[in-house]
């Protein structure tokens, strides 16, 4: 493959970074512009991982902290595709998530919220994509979080994810709803997202296909990362 | 009227990625212990040719207070300026990622990292740019990653050339992306303080 570059990140489906309902990020947001850069080496390449990384089951939640039995809560799998803007698969990369217990209660010794750790829960996974694009996660659905922003502020339930793709450009963080959550349309995170479509592409679907019958419950969740032009560097005309 | 739709699919949206990201990407930061082995504590492998150097630095926010919950990840060229990718621009030694992933300490928010000194990269329409980190920042209160450079304070002849650091139109904010050199112990640091608003805020990059 030769050397070619990212499409231009829209920034207006993306929350800007001075969101004041959102209060931590009044102080933690730059004020001056970004400068914008062309993609060089430097952007369109990124790290890569392999089966050497990580283990088979860490992408199953509900096995790889189980202690004593297995973890309290809904059972679910959440499973999708990792795509670029041109709908195409984006295979072999890194696919990591974290979340809450079925209380809403995090395994970090930050958190001091008042329902308990669950022992058989520990709150993470990570898997790679495969030759499609696919991946998949076994998990608990996580409980909603109160979280100190307003007095009565809860996080809708939610799981982080973190994806690399194959530019260091194409990295990104995001937090995966679930459909019909009464609390997505109070939360002050979710609605830093300025624009109403790029939200609902957050909300998983519940997937009754995907269901393992009398065993676990299932959602969809496709993740679409930045795309890449076909044209090399060198047929561009370049003013810089 | 209706118009064709060119059929782009578009760009899942960020979100922050919160207080407690050590859970998913440092599970060990958040006091627990899961995986065989965390990824990006090991940059550059056993068999990395080059300077072996550290890089320091912390992150403050627009109060002048250090953030103590960050994540940085650095993505960065062998000392030859190859990237460990197949668009990298040659080959790099066994075992050499370049890729690293670091938290801030919980009480004072300084993070840093041992690697090699990248080499200079070859850049758009065959410039070269000055050796160089790339940097990526998420915390709680930042929605969305912020990327930066840091150049290298002892490379100033290839500093003043880097297209990159040029592009940047006024110059007083060009020396936000230095790393501070120092020697201590008889290894080479680099300290770089990324200051994420107000006075010499750093420059970010929409990359």
């Amino acid at each position: 493959m030769k050397p070619a570059e990212f499409y231009q990140r829209n920034r207006e489906i993306h929350p800007p970074a001075l969101t004041p309902n959102y209060k931590t990020s009044v102080a933690r947001s730059p004020r001056f512009s970004l400068i914008s850069l062309q993609n060089s080496m430097s952007e369109i390449t990124g790290p890569t991982f392999g089966h050497s990384d990580i283990d088979a089951i860490d992408n199953d939640l509900i096995k790889n902290y189980a202690k004593a039995g297995d973890p309290i809560g809904e059972r679910i799998i959440v499973h999708g595709r990792v795509l670029d803007e041109n709908a195409r698969p984006v295979p072999n990369t890194l696919v990591e998530i974290w979340q809450a217990n079925a209380g809403g209660r995090y395994r970090h010794k930050k958190d001091t919220y008042l329902a308990p750790i669950d022992p058989n829960f520990g709150g993470c996974g990570r898997t790679l994509t495969d030759e499609n694009g696919y991946y998949f996660f076994r998990t608990i659905k996580p409980g909603a979080y109160p979280w100190r922003n307003w007095v009565n502020n809860w996080r809708p339930a939610h799981i982080h994810f973190s994806v690399f793709g194959t530019g260091f450009v194409q990295r990104l963080i995001t937090q995966l709803y679930f459909e019909g959550d009464p609390l997505l349309k109070h939360c002050p995170i979710v609605h830093a997202i300025p624009d109403a479509d790029a939200i609902d592409r957050l909300v998983a679907r519940l997937d009754l296909n995907a269901t393992i019958p009398l065993d676990t419950i299932a959602y969809k969740f496709d993740i679409v990362l930045r795309g890449r032009r076909s044209t090399l560097f060198e047929n561009r005309l370049e003013g810089n | 009227m209706a118009f064709q739709d060119p059929q782009y699919l578009r760009e899942t949206a960020s979100q922050t990625a919160g207080p407690y990201v050590h859970i998913g990407l440092a599970p060990g930061a958040a006091g627990f212990d899961i995986y065989r082995q965390e990824l990006g504590f090991d940059i550059t492998g056993p068999n990395a040719k080059g300077e072996k150097i550290r890089v320091e630095g912390i992150v403050i926010d627009g109060m002048d207070s250090p953030i103590k919950d960050v994540l940085l990840e650095v993505w960065q060229a062998n000392s030859e300026g190859h990237y460990a990718h197949p668009e990298g621009g040659g080959p790099v030694e066994e075992g050499f990622r370049g890729w690293g992933r670091v938290i801030t300490d919980f009480e004072t928010g300084e993070w840093g990292f041992d690697t090699v000194k990248p080499g200079p990269v070859m850049g758009r329409n065959g410039r070269m740019m000055a050796p160089h980190l790339n940097f990526w920042i998420v915390a709680r209160g930042i929605n969305i990653g912020l990327n930066t450079r840091m150049y290298f304070e002892d490379e100033a002849e290839a500093n003043a050339k880097d297209p990159v650091i040029n592009m940047i139109e006024w110059e007083r904010r060009r020396a936000t992306l230095i790393g501070k050199r120092s020697v201590r112990d008889g290894v080479t640091v680099y300290r770089f303080e990324i200051r994420l608003q107000g006075e010499d805020e750093t420059v970010f990059f929409d990359v």
